[in-house]
């Protein structure tokens, strides 16, 4: 089972890095969700893959009787989730307003803090 | 999206996800749920309102902004472990209370209080971000 | 009383020592030990009063701007009351370290890395301590009244007294750490004084141009110390003056004399870095005279001295010093011969004096240790007024330039007297200090051998040079017939001439009570520089030898210089034109280089372009992750044939298929809803392997996510598709294959490692028990684990609050645009 989840993380990886080194906002912006995904599931397999039970202790006992999934990952995973999310979405803001202010999506368009001409710095002293 | 079904059924949709998810908040601690879960429920209910009857009407029906419900939550959380120290204990130790109210009895904790701050920030926090992108005063 | 008797006999154990070192050139064992006695001497009041006399200058820098403002020129001389106090208190030290005890004291700055902030206070330090405070009093009276009315003199004081407290503090460290900083310190007061008047571009280039030699050279000295802490283990000046030969038989001795050579060369302006300190002459006179004359400048020579006695008597000490220094000596004096600015004839003499002064320390003997300790308080008399004289006639007259100037004797008399008694001691005449300083130079030199004969001929062509120089600084704008200057001249004030009258009056009277100035300064300080009890006996008496007769010539080769200036000048102006290129110019050419090569640099590496930022990034991410576990034949062991379900299978395909619709997706639609089909698809994997909170969580954000993003999209009116070329396409296919395929091999190796789960057992263990919660996650989240749920949530409102603001500045610009066309 990990193989196979080891292999989908691969994928989600490359994914997500082919997205993200395009010149396009909104591409760059698809391929930072896949990265997060690919993240959270390399963590969530690394902490081993268990069929169903989830780690939940039954009413009558004090701790689980067999094997249950990790709690561990689960955990991290949980509040990763969120917190990106709201990166997610502080990040479409930015590309937004971009857009609105610079009228386009290109990376190699948006020069306003290294502008391509920019002249030299000034060799008096 | 200004649909009559649409419309017609949105005020329950939202009425039933923001009963579901003050369910799943408090049966966090022993079944799946809890306070991310539940305020995500509770924000995808605004935003279910928000499509229908537009921006305005759901932060009237807030009443308070977005991001001071959020606050509060914060501060919430952060205040649950500060009763810790009344109690010696290090911050936000887990502190439990079994009151007893009309005969039934209630598990009270700061643990609970706590996750109830979780549910507020991510209400408050993602509602705000949500209404702010529908509300289109460009058009 | 037994502490006298004591250090009678070392005495005379001293003079045993230089009688026999008469007989065999190097029998005496070095008694620096007994020198450098590291206990304080003084009781802890004294010490404290130390330290509250080194921070008076400090004190006095914080006052300076606001009693500026209140008295304005006058507030010289309630500031002058400052070094005057510190003059003071080291003078009471006189009795104590003349008798070669030193004073030393201080307290732990750092005790875990063993770092003290100590102070030093042997004969050499007290000289210079004194010096430093002496000289600074009168300056800072003359800097009241030179530079009176001046909108910035508030600064020009704080920057000149925290000058002051770096230099006394250099002077007196003991610890290397503390001789670094302070060291550091009058690299960086200098930078601000030089820079004073900063709305000149020579002045700033001067500035940074002082600032790049002398730091370049302190950092060289920080590497040179380091070396020798290194090398014998000690971290302070009064051990390793105590360890005898540990420094000079260590392997490292030559590392650490380059080092610390870098160092001194650079702050006392040596050949070929003498450059810098003719141009810091563009900082107003007082600094002029101040830093770049009579102290900073030494501090170079201070510290040559001061190692002498562990890092001298070497060949490489004594070929080195002396070859560098002669040279200094003449290239100084003949560029001095070149100019025709006071200031500047003043500067090249000083970097003259400088090597002069080097060249006598490393010579070695004892004499050219008291000739070197002799010279360099005469030239910091003399040297100091002529250029506060240098000074007052710009002050006065309008001009700088000597053949400009003439007839000033009437109308400057009193300046003209104290340029006049300084200029007799620079030329080494009989009666003044200078004089006693010029005999035992020839004395310490003579013709004993080839070596020493090249440098007694250096040293008598930079004198006579010298002579002639100081002749045209003093005499030749007095005398004469009377010549129109730009100012009508008439004396100056009397915060303007007392520095020039009392430093000149005072190479006279030194020259003439020479026995009390040798007990009290001279030998104690020649004793420190020279490591052994040392004591000078030469008088202003001229005795018959051939010292006197090396004199003689001096003054006479001297006049003829004098009156043969114009054409000296001319052959000088026509051989720096025929040689045209000087270090000047080169150092223009290094910073024009430097600044070009890191626009070169930063142009190909900033060049503006993300995307080229981003291949870059995770170029790095996929070597780090491949290339390790290649080298170390780590990859992961072929897996077999998975055994999923069907229903896994249709979950992994369905994520697949998410994933390839996301890339290629060509409509906003279609992208949207691929999107979506992933997350669907990862948060039904959460479901099958037993993590139901995640799978709530992760379905409730893919449905959030496809709305804000469908309200933006919609907005957007972006078109998809992908825009690059072919072979960018399959470059980036390449780095994002790379990079995918080491995070799978890094998990699958991971997940084919045992798999320690302690910690996980705990949190199943103790969840119901402990916690109360049976939903181990959760209570995980809320409870073992909240203090970082705080910090997550904490995160999560600051990104709504983010949010808010981007959305909410839109409006402001265009209100700002409204605005001004209502305007």
């Amino acid at each position: 089972m990990e193989a196979v989840l080891s292999l989908l993380v691969a994928l989600f990886f490359a994914a997500g890095i082919y997205l993200m080194l395009s010149r396009h906002l909104i591409r760059i912006l698809l391929g930072i969700v896949l990265f997060g995904n690919a993240v959270n599931l390399l963590i969530f397999t690394n902490g081993r893959l268990t069929r169903g039970t989830p780690p939940i202790v039954p009413p009558d006992l004090m701790t689980s009787a067999g094997p249950v999934a990790n709690p561990l990952p689960q955990a991290l995973i949980l509040t990763a989730i969120v917190i990106s999310f709201s990166f997610f979405s502080f990040l479409l803001v930015v590309v937004y307003r971009a857009y609105q202010d610079l009228g386009t999506d290109d990376t190699d368009e948006m020069r306003v803090a290294e502008p391509a001409d920019e002249a030299p710095p000034p060799m008096g002293y | 999206m200004k649909t009559l079904i649409f419309r017609t059924a949105a005020p329950f949709i939202t009425a039933l996800m923001l009963l579901f998810s003050v369910f799943v908040l408090l049966r966090g601690h022993n079944d799946p749920g809890g306070g991310f879960i539940g305020g995500l429920i509770a924000v995808a209910a605004f935003a279910v309102q928000g499509i229908a009857f537009g921006v305005p009407v759901v932060r009237r029906a807030l009443y308070f902004h977005p991001m001071a419900i959020a606050g509060c939550g914060l501060l919430m959380a952060a205040f649950s472990g500060v009763l810790s120290y009344a109690f010696a204990v290090p911050y936000l130790s887990g502190l439990w209370a079994a009151p007893s109210l009309f005969g039934v009895t209630v598990d009270v904790s700061t643990v609970m209080t706590f996750d109830i701050g979780v549910y507020l920030v991510v209400v408050g926090a993602i509602t705000s971000i949500a209404l702010s992108l529908e509300d289109r005063e460009d058009g | 009383m037994r502490r006298i008797a004591v250090s009678k006999r070392q005495r005379h154990h001293g003079l045993l020592c230089i009688a026999r070192r008469n007989q065999f050139s190097r029998g005496c064992p070095p008694r620096t030990r007994r020198l450098s006695q590291k206990k304080s001497k003084r009781s802890g009041k004294g010490a404290f009063l130390t330290f509250i006399v080194l921070l008076l200058p400090l004190l006095g820098a914080v006052l300076a701007p606001s009693l500026t403002r209140l008295f304005g020129g006058k507030s010289g001389w309630l500031l002058a009351v400052l070094p005057l106090a510190v003059f003071i208190h080291f003078l009471g030290m006189l009795g104590t370290v003349s008798e070669g005890e030193p004073v030393t004291g201080g307290f732990d700055w750092i005790p875990s890395l063993g770092v003290r902030f100590s102070w030093l206070l042997d004969g050499l330090s007290l000289t210079f301590a004194l010096l430093i405070s002496g000289i600074g009093t009168l300056i800072v009276i003359y800097a009241g009244g030179y530079l009176d009315g001046h909108p910035q003199q508030g600064r020009f004081f704080s920057f000149i007294l925290l000058f002051m407290g770096a230099m006394l503090g250099l002077v007196v460290s003991d610890s290397f750490l503390m001789l670094f900083v302070f060291w550091e310190l009058t690299s960086i007061t200098s930078f601000l004084l030089i820079g004073f008047d900063h709305e000149r571009e020579a002045s700033r280039r001067a500035a940074l141009q002082a600032l790049l030699v002398t730091g370049i050279g302190g950092l060289s000295l920080l590497a040179g110390l380091l070396v020798i802490t290194q090398a014998t283990g000690f971290n302070d000046l009064s051990t390793l003056l105590g360890s005898g030969d540990a420094l000079r038989s260590s392997p490292l001795y030559m590392a650490a004399f380059v080092l610390v050579l870098g160092g001194a060369f650079t702050k006392s302006a040596q050949f070929p870095f003498h450059f810098w300190l003719p141009n810091a002459m563009e900082a107003p006179t007082p600094v002029s005279a101040y830093l770049h004359s009579a102290t900073m400048v030494k501090a170079g020579v201070y510290l040559l001295m001061r190692l002498n006695p562990v890092m001298g008597d070497t060949a490489a000490w004594e070929t080195v010093l002396p070859l560098f220094g002669g040279t200094t000596l003449l290239v100084g004096t003949l560029l001095a011969i070149r100019q025709t600015d006071l200031k500047l004839m003043l500067a090249y003499t000083t970097v003259a004096s400088l090597g002069l002064l080097v060249m006598l320390t490393g010579f070695g003997s004892d004499l050219a240790v008291e000739a070197a300790v002799l010279y360099l308080i005469a030239h910091s008399l003399f040297k100091g007024a002529l250029f506060m004289v240098a000074g007052l006639i710009d002050h006065e007259a309008g001009t700088r330039d000597v053949t400009a100037l003439g007839g000033l004797r009437k109308a400057m008399p009193v300046t003209f007297a104290a340029a006049l008694l300084a200029a007799l001691s620079m030329g080494g005449l009989p009666m003044f200090f200078g004089f006693l300083a010029k005999e035992e130079i020839y004395a310490a030199l003579g013709f004993g051998s080839g070596w020493a004969a090249l440098a007694t001929l250096a040293a008598l062509a930079g004198n006579s040079l010298m002579f002639a120089v100081a002749f045209a600084v003093a005499l030749k704008p007095f005398i004469g017939a009377e010549r129109k200057t730009p100012k009508h001249a008439h004396e100056g004030p009397v915060a303007l001439w007392l520095g020039p009258l009392v430093l000149a009056l005072a190479g006279l009277l030194a020259g003439l009570a020479s026995g009390w100035v040798h007990a009290g300064l001279s030998s104690p300080m020649a004793s420190a520089v020279a490591g052994r009890a040392v004591e000078i006996t030469i008088s202003t008496i001229p005795h018959i030898g051939m010292p006197l007769l090396l004199s003689g010539l001096t003054v006479a080769l001297g006049i003829a210089a004098y009156l043969k200036l114009g054409a000296l000048r001319a052959g000088m102006a026509g051989l720096l034109a025929a040689i045209g290129w000087g270090p000047d110019r080169g150092f223009d050419q290094f910073v024009r280089g430097v600044l070009q090569a890191s626009v070169g640099v930063t142009r190909v590496v900033q060049n503006g372009r993300m995307d080229f930022y981003m291949s870059v990034t995770f170029l790095c991410v996929a070597a780090v992750l491949l290339v390790p576990m290649i080298l170390f034949g780590e990859l992961p062991v072929l897996p077999a044939f998975p055994d999923l379900r069907f229903h896994e299978w249709a979950v992994v395909v369905m994520a697949v298929i998410g994933i390839g619709a996301v890339v290629y997706a060509k409509s906003r639609l279609v992208a949207i809803v691929s999107l979506g089909i992933q997350g669907l698809a990862v948060a039904l994997l959460f479901m099958l392997f037993g993590a139901p909170d995640l799978s709530f969580t992760q379905f409730m954000i893919e449905t959030l996510s496809v709305v804000i993003l469908a309200l933006v999209m919609t907005r957007l009116r972006l078109s998809l598709s992908d825009h690059r070329p072919l072979g960018q396409k399959l470059l980036d296919t390449g780095i994002a294959g790379a990079c995918g395929l080491g995070f799978g091999l890094l998990l699958l190796k991971v997940t084919q490692l045992p798999f320690d789960d302690t910690l996980s057992q705990f949190y199943n263990a103790y969840s119901r028990s402990i916690a109360h919660g049976r939903n181990v996650v959760n209570v995980i989240i809320v409870d073992f684990r909240g203090f970082d749920t705080l910090g997550e949530i904490a995160v999560v409102m600051i990104t709504g609050l983010a949010v808010l603001a981007l959305i909410r500045i839109r409006a402001k610009p265009d209100a700002g645009k409204t605005r001004e066309i209502e305007q």
